[in-house]
């Protein structure tokens, strides 16, 4: 992209901003940085131009622009949940290209700054990320690459398992145990209070517990679904770089969550406002075109999986058509994607959309259901704690020996049982003892258990 | 004006390396699972039908990214329709098992495993790595050696005819850089390049591989795999150790003949099983095409055990007068359900170091097999 085209499209961008501002749309600074294919499909593999590195990332990254380099598909834009937010365009985009993918980011950063899941969000997460990379660079230097890939791998196969809730009090590592306590003083020991515990004891009717002699206390008190944290701050045989890195790597899950509950509203929201935007302009017929064509692509249904542009799209237009436009920005601001399907998703959308549930039956996949209920109903369940099994910590002292039983809250959906016994491992590597995990398989309840060495399995 | 607030820009990125420095990480693990997985590999179907291509892909598993999650199988899941749909309407189908590959792959949601691509060369670099042709009684050594020319040097003289273009042109494009001016021309003879060789004595380089399998109606599909897979890399060890490798296919029942491959591994016959029959065979064919003098020989034979028990005596006969013809004489017994053969009753007595058996229970096992037949003897065994 030369001078005079860059000054094109910086007038555009001047022009879509103000066409944005009128609307209402109201987001962070931005700075837009054209990039090459390979930078852009970089940042679309580890989520985050300054990501630690992983062979992960760079799986991710051979897959994704093997499929550009075979035209099957193109990321045209990232942006980043930031302030001031980032938005990266593919060289060579087309000016028309850009108008639309501008209008889009637009959106986005509305959205990241005014929906009440991102709240939380650190919005100088771009700085943070590097000093996590570089933290663990330090560390690979220090310990070796090896040692730190290993321990890396097993902390990513537990990520999503942190506690993203809006209104968590923020725990600190303060009842962190020494590495060497044993179990007899584990249990011993004053477990983690909550932050206004103290509170009940002004309460008069609040009595007072007597300290009685060796009564065994459930540890953790409560189901912890914070798994990540829980093994962090109380896993007897982490060094304190790795308790570091996996604070860091929980902090990235949570960067992210929001993310991932808002997927449909999010590219919803921003279709829905770059299509209006874009009427705004003046085009020529062959910009219109074009236009059509790139959001008509955008927008395409698929048999298999909901496109989150068209669903979230058509949902935010029927939402306006029946109670305004203030309405929509008052959802944007407040629901995440389960409410707003629960709420917002009506029958005649099913209908009109012709959504269906499907499974498998024999070898065949076939449609099952199309009542618009059960069709929600299914898009909801299969978001529940980001479309992951939920899963806590039951007991993290089982059988007295200080082993780590995890329950998964089984709802008729069955976990992968290769994938159970592979990722146990990573756990018992994390925990340094024997891990368990309770699930249900064919209406029974099964423990898979690790030890280290072999793999148990039993029916409860 | 009112201030802008945004800014575009356009850095250099040339140096931002990391997604294809993590790729090369990624790499460098898909190599150590193949390695892993070296037994699950041999016996992929990609590998064995490969039919000549050099660059097969294989499945690796160990390379996903494990974590707790759901059994895509066995959710439901929701799609949309073009405005048609129906319930019952089937929307994609699975493979049938053993309906061959290539039909509708990539028709499917779910299932995301990771395909490598194998050099067969590489691939095979590492299995053999571990294989050894087992120390034998030394034959009368002048007449089983052959010389043999390898290229594994360069010079800067030599003969033209031997002259190297490419690390020539590389020598002169080097001196004209340092030079100052890049580029290739003005070769000298300061840059000519030439390769040389060195004779080496190779002990002798031809080999037959005399194939038997039982081709009664009790091997079924997953024997002949096996016995298939266990071929196909052994002749290609065996290639890597003479220069002519020859195998010859001897299929039996109750009588024994020579087939040919396809023959061999497609065709099933019924009836009961007489192992001696395909044991005659091949020592009639030894005297007749493969002087033992002139061949190093390799009898193999793949059965499920299942022999009629008065021929097992008859068998320990001919196999005594096999190995006094052969290198080493291997018996690999397809077993998947562990029975107890009576033929391999019978072999467990036969006290010679160049008889070898193992028994496969199931494809993995293959591995194991090779490495069974194609180990450096663990003792001295005195004659």
């Amino acid at each position: 992209m030369n001078e005079s085209e860059i000054k094109e499209l910086e007038r555009a961008i001047e022009e879509i901003t103000d066409i944005a501002e009128q609307f209402g749309l109201d987001f962070f600074p931005m700075r837009y940085e054209i990039c090459p294919a390979d930078i852009i499909y970089t940042f679309g593999a580890y989520g985050m131009p300054t990501r630690f590195s992983h062979w992960s990332f760079g799986k991710a990254f051979h897959k994704m622009k093997m499929q550009y380099d075979l035209g099957l598909s193109k990321i045209y834009e990232l942006v980043i949940n930031s302030n001031p937010c980032y938005a990266f365009l593919l060289e060579g985009n087309t000016l028309i290209q850009n108008k639309l993918i501008v209008a889009h980011v637009l959106a986005h950063s509305d959205f990241f700054k005014n929906n009440v899941r991102f709240s939380n969000t650190n919005r100088k997460m771009m700085d943070s990320m590097s000093a996590t990379a570089e933290r663990i660079s330090a560390y690979e230097y220090e310990y070796g690459s090896e040692k730190v890939e290993q321990f890396i791998d097993a902390v990513l196969a537990i990520q999503e398992h942190v506690d993203p809730s809006l209104f968590r009090t923020r725990r600190t590592t303060s009842s962190k145990k020494s590495s060497t306590s044993s179990n007899t003083q584990r249990r011993s020991e004053k477990r983690p209070r909550h932050e206004y515990e103290d509170l009940w004891e002004l309460d008069p009717d609040y009595k007072r517990e007597i300290p009685e002699e060796p009564k065994k206390e459930p540890f953790p008190p409560k189901p912890e679904k914070d798994i990540v944290l829980f093994i962090q701050e109380h896993s007897p045989k982490l060094e304190d770089w790795q308790r570091d890195i996996m604070s860091m790597l929980r902090d990235e899950m949570l960067y992210f969550w929001p993310q991932i509950e808002t997927k449909i509203m999010n590219e919803g929201w921003a279709s829905y406002w770059h299509i209006r935007i874009m009427r705004e302009l003046d085009l020529t017929p062959n910009e219109a075109i074009e236009f059509s064509k790139l959001n008509a692509s955008v927008v395409q249904p698929s048999r298999y999986t909901l496109n989150p542009y068209y669903l979230g799209l058509k949902i935010f237009e029927d939402i306006e058509k029946r109670w305004g436009r203030e309405k929509i920005f008052e959802v944007r601001e407040f629901d995440s994607d389960i409410s707003f399907l629960r709420n917002y998703l009506t029958k005649q959308l099913v209908e009109e959309l012709d959504l269906y549930v499907y499974q498998k039956q024999g070898n065949q996949w076939k449609i099952v259901e199309k009542e618009w209920e059960k069709v929600r109903d299914q898009l909801v369940y299969a978001r529940v704690n980001g479309g992951y099994p939920y899963i806590v910590i039951e007991d993290a002292d089982y059988n007295e020996n200080g082993e780590l039983y995890l329950k998964h809250r089984y709802e008729s959906i069955e976990l992968d049982l290769k994938y159970v016994e592979k990722t146990l491992p990573y756990v018992q590597q994390l925990w340094g003892r024997k891990v368990h995990l309770e699930t249900v398989v064919e209406n029974k309840k099964v423990l898979f258990s690790y030890d280290g060495e072999k793999h148990y399995r039993k029916f409860l | 004006m009112r201030d802008r607030s945004f800014i575009v820009s356009k850095e250099d990125w040339s140096l931002h390396r990391k997604g294809y420095h993590d790729q090369t990480r990624h790499k460098e693990k898909v190599k150590e699972a193949v390695k892993k997985n070296l037994p699950d590999l041999l016996t992929d179907e990609s590998i064995i039908m490969s039919d000549g291509r050099k660059v097969v892909k294989v499945p690796i598993r160990s390379l996903d990214e494990y974590r707790f999650r759901y059994n895509f199988n066995k959710s439901k899941h929701v799609g949309q329709g073009d405005g048609k749909s129906k319930v019952g309407d089937v929307i994609g189908q699975e493979p049938t098992p053993g309906a061959g590959k290539g039909s509708g792959a990539g028709d499917m949601p779910g299932e995301d495993y990771y395909e490598a691509e194998i050099d067969l060369e590489d691939l095979e670099t590492m299995l053999f790595e571990d294989l050894e042709l087992p120390r034998l009684k030394p034959k009368q050594k002048d007449q089983m050696k052959v010389r043999s020319i390898e290229f594994n040097d360069i010079r800067k003289t030599g003969i033209m005819s031997n002259i190297d273009k490419k690390r020539t042109i590389l020598q002169n494009l080097r001196r004209n850089a340092l030079a100052g001016k890049p580029g290739i021309y003005g070769i000298s003879p300061d840059d000519l390049r030439f390769k040389t060789w060195e004779e080496k004595e190779q002990p002798h380089s031809n080999a037959v591989v005399i194939a038997m399998m039982d081709t009664s109606g009790s091997m079924g599909h997953f024997e002949k795999y096996v016995a298939r897979s266990f071929f196909f890399w052994m002749t290609r060890f065996l290639r890597q150790k003479y220069e002519n490798v020859e195998i010859v296919f001897i299929a039996h029942h109750t009588e024994a003949k020579i087939v040919t491959e396809e023959q061999f591994f497609n065709k099933g016959e019924s009836g009961g099983t007489i192992c001696s029959s395909a044991y005659r065979k091949a020592i009639e064919l030894i005297h007749d095409r493969y002087p033992p003098a002139y061949y190093n020989i390799y009898p193999f034979h793949f059965s499920d055990g299942d022999n009629l028990t008065s021929d097992n005596e008859r068998c320990v006969k001919l196999i005594h007068e096999l190995l006094s013809l052969s290198n080493i004489f291997g018996y690999g017994e397809v077993n998947q359900y562990n029975r107890s053969s009576t033929l391999m009753s019978a072999y467990r007595h036969i006290r010679d170091p160049r008889f070898r058996y193992t028994i496969i229970r199931e494809k993995g096992e293959v591995y194991k097999a090779l490495k069974t037949f194609f180990s450096p003897e663990e003792a001295e065994v005195s004659p």
